[in-house]
């Protein structure tokens, strides 16, 4: 196995030492609490803008800093510094220890590192690669969304990458060291005609080197498929209004999952009781046919991480079993708490942030069903196979999610497209009309980013073909008995 | 492509501050003069030294600020946070090539690191003839106290700012039994420094200050089903800050209505937004006549100057200028004068809003609208932008429907600027002969944003500003309600 992040980037950079890390923990747990770690991060990142066909916007930047929490009991107290002096760190650990007034001590325990896997070991990553290369991937995408059909009127593309060095030590001898890459490339476009407009967006990455961009997920690709979406639209039919059945595509309308169940799912809001999911585990809550998991050791995904920023590796979690929940995501705060066993789940946007639960990739495993046999069960319904986005009601478990590209089902047969519409239902019985589950699961691009109490992580989601009995469609469009009235 | 939870009272009490930075900017320990001279120098030395090296113009900005932040959940405090933080970005030219870089390292070695890399940068983007800083002309600040810093924020020592959150929960639980958790009361505080400096020898700076307080009850009912509302107050001047209890008693009073809510059959009814989602029918106009979807064709509101967009009661105004606003600002991102601009007047569209590089693509004058990040080129952003009031209470609007629908939230992003289709997932309070019934959710509410700015039906008088986009109570006829 590799061991990775032996590069000890802080300690070279910054002259840190073990000593030192020993000294911040130990003021920080100065007031007493359970618990107190250190998250050192810098991150360098580039962003290139064509639009037009010019180059418009090419930015860099490098963002650095140092985060300190102390927990004690459900407490949690946070401070950080963008300077990594010696003092600044201190007054930094001074300030969140003053959440602590607990008389018991807690001592710092000797740091082990443990080995980690690797998921995503670039040899020149992205940041550093030759920033020609980069302007040479959008102006490729800008020919070819372009050259895809006189109706495009205008295209912009855009890339952006980051390399973020971590190290996160704790009190309890947690020490990990990481250095995770991200990288993504996204076309959009519209296309007009006198008569009617239309937009569309591809993209893609994940944590992967700019190599990425030569091999199956060329700019050409995200390119085309921007174009295509943007033209189908020009013909596209009112959506229709009301409860029908919906037949997903495989991959990014995996968001159903993350909005309708995983954020449900986050241990916090099940500790406090705040989620529609709390004290369903073990319950009924998808047909049998559906097993849905939370995976951050998928090598190169955008949702993956070596050790999540916490520290604590990253896992394999089971949520929802042949239809019966069976797990939460946690945390270091939530499993101790909960007495659950912490499943790497443990994230934040930056060192200005205080971790809490999140996701990594969530899908749903592929099941037994043809997807063209799904399609022809249906009479009356939508296929809906791109999405803009979604968001949920943790609490009532209300969620929605948009449909960017979807078409009508008429007589087991795919028809016309239809106007972009918003699907809603809710999380904890969605899924209970889950009928069939295709053979075909496939995960996103790479292009998910979610956010929750105002912070942005990057995810990933999958799904294969699925269809659900019974879920509302926000269309405009009136429905006559037995089909659709246009 | 994002995907959100919704964390109400959270997301909406950060975009109340006026401007997104806001949420990225935080500082050191701020007030001493000393200080503020340094930043000021330190940017205009940016500017000189990218000058010197070779830059045909450059511009730099600076912000620093610090905040403050607590979480009290069942009474106990649940989070503490305390810091501040530094950045600084430079955006460079060389004729018509721009390109530009930031750090968070302010030492001699990251400042010229960032300088260099900019300089190196700009040689790879294109020629654009419409890029630039504005003329020397055109810059400037507004003169006199706009009202917009208050030290008082952080007057109350650390654990009167907890007591304000844990009285603001304790209202909430204190309003009914049904009331039996909560996602906390919180209490935020905030200071925050820019400074601006161009190669036209333009300097300014300004500081702001912010404070807020925010309740997130849950109620349950019989059938033990939870709903979570919130409700927030926010200001500039902690004196000008709601009280706790009334913040927590209306959080009880929007949470509570939720109980029992149902679904309802697909219909086309009138359907009326209260203020906080009436704003985001702004926020569609304000998309839709930014510049930069406004040039690239990105908005179906592109070539509709002097053109009927609404109905003619429809004023809609964004105004940079107003004392204390939350949208206010000596000068815009670019340096420029902050200004008033009516966008549309009595449904005619007026202006669009731009900022330099769009106003010499559309070949207008720009409004003063530059929202200025540590990175890229500028963006466009509202000042305190508006519809104006209405002459008749949200109530008199509700008493005269017979059968509709009052929206009191939005789920989702399913507004498409560049064909007008609009859908969105609704939750809110059914009307039944002219008054609010009872509550309704997990409803769409779809129609066509070209047709629903010109069936805005009937616009209230309760106009409040609670961040710098606001919309009193409006009434849109023609949408179609999705349910059952």
């Amino acid at each position: 196995m590799v061991i990775a992040n032996q590069e000890r980037f802080f300690f070279e950079h910054y002259g840190l030492t073990n000593h030192d890390l020993e000294t911040y923990l130990t003021a920080a747990l100065s007031a007493g609490g359970d618990y107190a770690d250190l998250y050192f991060e810098y991150l360098t990142s580039t962003s290139l803008m064509v639009d037009e066909s010019l180059v418009k916007s090419a930015s860099q930047g490098i963002s650095a800093g140092c985060g300190v929490r102390v927990v004690s009991g459900e407490r949690t107290g946070y401070a950080y510094t963008d300077d990594f002096s010696p003092q600044r760190i201190l007054h930094a650990a001074r300030t969140a220890a003053l959440i602590a007034s607990a008389p018991s001590k807690t001592t710092v325990v000797g740091f082990q590192q443990k080995p980690a896997r690797s998921l995503y070991p670039v040899a020149l990553p992205s940041v550093d690669a030759d920033i020609t290369a980069k302007v040479e991937l959008l102006m490729r995408a800008d020919r070819t969304a372009r050259g895809y059909d006189p109706r495009i009127k205008e295209v912009r593309a855009s890339y952006a990458d980051e390399l973020r060095h971590i190290l996160v030590v704790g009190s309890d001898g947690t020490f990990a060291e990481d250095s995770q890459p991200l990288a993504r490339v996204n076309v959009s476009c519209i296309a007009k005609t006198d008569a009617s407009s239309g937009r569309g967006s591809s993209g893609g990455g994940g944590r992967v080197a700019l190599d990425f961009f030569f091999g199956d997920k060329t700019p050409e690709f995200f390119a085309k498929e921007a174009a295509r979406q943007a033209i189908l639209q020009l013909d596209a039919r009112e959506a229709p209004a009301g409860d029908m059945e919906v037949v997903l595509g495989p991959g990014w309308p995996g968001v159903l999952l993350h909005e309708a169940v995983g954020h449900g799912l986050e241990a916090d809001f099940n500790r406090k009781k705040t989620s529609a999911f709390a004290g369903l585990i073990g319950k009924r809550v998808a047909s049998e046919k559906c097993t849905v998991v939370d995976n951050g050791t998928m090598p190169w995904r955008r949702g993956s991480l070596n050790v999540d920023d916490e520290g604590q590796p990253t896992q394999e979690t089971v949520l929802i079993e042949n239809g019966i929940l069976k797990g939460y995501l946690s945390d270091k705060l939530s499993s101790r708490l909960m007495g659950l066993a912490d499943t790497g789940n443990g994230r934040r946007e930056s060192y200005e942030h205080i971790p809490m639960p999140r996701m990594t990739n969530t899908y749903m495993l592929a099941g037994q069903d043809d997807p063209g046999d799904i399609i022809r069960s249906v009479k009356n319904g939508v296929y809906a196979v791109n999405f803009g986005g979604g968001q949920v009601d943790i609490t009532n478990g209300k969620f929605v999610f948009s449909a960017s590209e979807a078409y009508l089902i008429e007589n087991g047969q795919i028809t016309a497209p239809i106007k972009g519409a918003t699907l809603i239902g809710n999380g904890p019985d969605v899924l209970t009309r889950v009928s069939m589950v295709g053979n075909d699961l496939k995960l996103d691009e790479g292009v998910g980013t979610c956010g929750k109490d105002g912070q942005s992580v990057p995810v990933g989601v999958g799904i294969p073909t699925i269809k659900i009995d019974r879920l509302t469609v926000g269309g405009t469009a009136r429905r006559e008995p037995g089909g659709f009235m246009q | 492509m994002s995907c959100e939870q919704a964390l109400p009272a959270r997301s909406s009490w950060l975009t109340a501050r006026s401007d997104k930075e806001s949420e990225m900017t935080t500082t050191l320990e701020a007030s001493e003069t000393k200080l503020t001279t340094d930043l000021k120098q330190l940017a205009t030395d940016v500017v000189r030294r990218a000058m010197e090296g070779g830059a045909t113009a450059a511009e730099c900005v600076v912000r620093e600020g610090d905040e403050f932040s607590t979480v009290v959940r069942l009474g106990q405090v649940e989070t503490l946070k305390e810091s501040g933080s530094r950045a600084i970005g430079v955006r460079v030219f060389f004729g018509q090539r721009a390109a530009s870089t930031y750090s968070s390292d302010f030492s001699a070695a990251g400042i010229e690191r960032m300088l260099k890399s900019a300089l190196e940068l700009a040689k790879i983007t294109s020629e654009d003839p419409y890029a630039g800083i504005p003329e020397a002309g055109q810059l400037g600040s507004l003169s006199g106290d706009l009202d917009l810093y208050h030290e008082d924020v952080y007057s109350l020592p650390g654990s009167e700012r907890i007591e304000y959150a844990r009285r603001g929960e304790k209202a909430a639980l204190d309003a009914d039994p049904r009331i039996k958790n909560s996602d906390g009361g919180s209490f935020d505080a905030a200071t925050g420094r820019r400074v601006l400096a161009n190669s036209h020898g333009f300097v300014g700076e300004y500081r702001r200050s912010y404070c807020s307080v925010a309740v997130v009850p849950i109620a349950q009912d019989d059938n033990g089903l939870m709903q979570r509302d919130y409700w927030y107050s926010v200001a500039r001047s902690l004196a000008k800050l709601d009280s706790a209890e009334q913040v927590g008693r209306e959080a009880a009073r929007r949470t509570l209505r939720r109980l029992g809510a149902r679904k309802v059959k697909t219909a086309h009814v009138p359907v009326v937004l209260d203020p906080m989602v009436a704003s985001s029918m702004l926020e569609h106009i304000f998309e839709g006549v930014n510049g930069d979807s406004v040039y690239r064709g990105a908005s179906f509101l592109a070539g509709k100057l002097g053109e009927k967009i609404a109905g003619p009661n429809v004023t809609v105004v964004d105004d940079g200028t107003m004392s204390g606003g939350f949208g206010t600002t000596p000068f815009d991102g670019e340096g420029i004068p902050t200004r008033r601009t009516v966008v549309i007047e009595n449904g005619i569209l007026k202006s669009y809003l731009l900022n330099t590089y769009t106003a010499k693509k559309l070949g207008l004058e720009t409004t003063a609208n530059a929202s200025r990040g540590l990175a890229g080129t500028p963006g466009i952003g509202p000042g305190n932008y508006f519809l104006e009031a209405g002459p008749k209470t949200p109530q008199q609007i509700i008493a005269e429907i017979k059968d509709g629908l009052y929206v009191t939230e939005f789920l989702g992003h399913g507004a498409n600027l560049v064909t007008g289709d609009y859908s969105r997932g609704a939750s809110g309070m059914w009307i039944v002969n002219g008054e609010l019934a009872y509550p309704v959710e997990e409803i769409t509410v779809a129609g066509n944003l070209k047709d629903m700015f010109c069936n805005i039906s009937e616009i209230a008088s309760d106009l409040e500003f609670r961040g710098s986009v606001a919309s009193p109570t409006i009434r849109i006829d023609g949408l179609t309600v999705g349910g059952e």
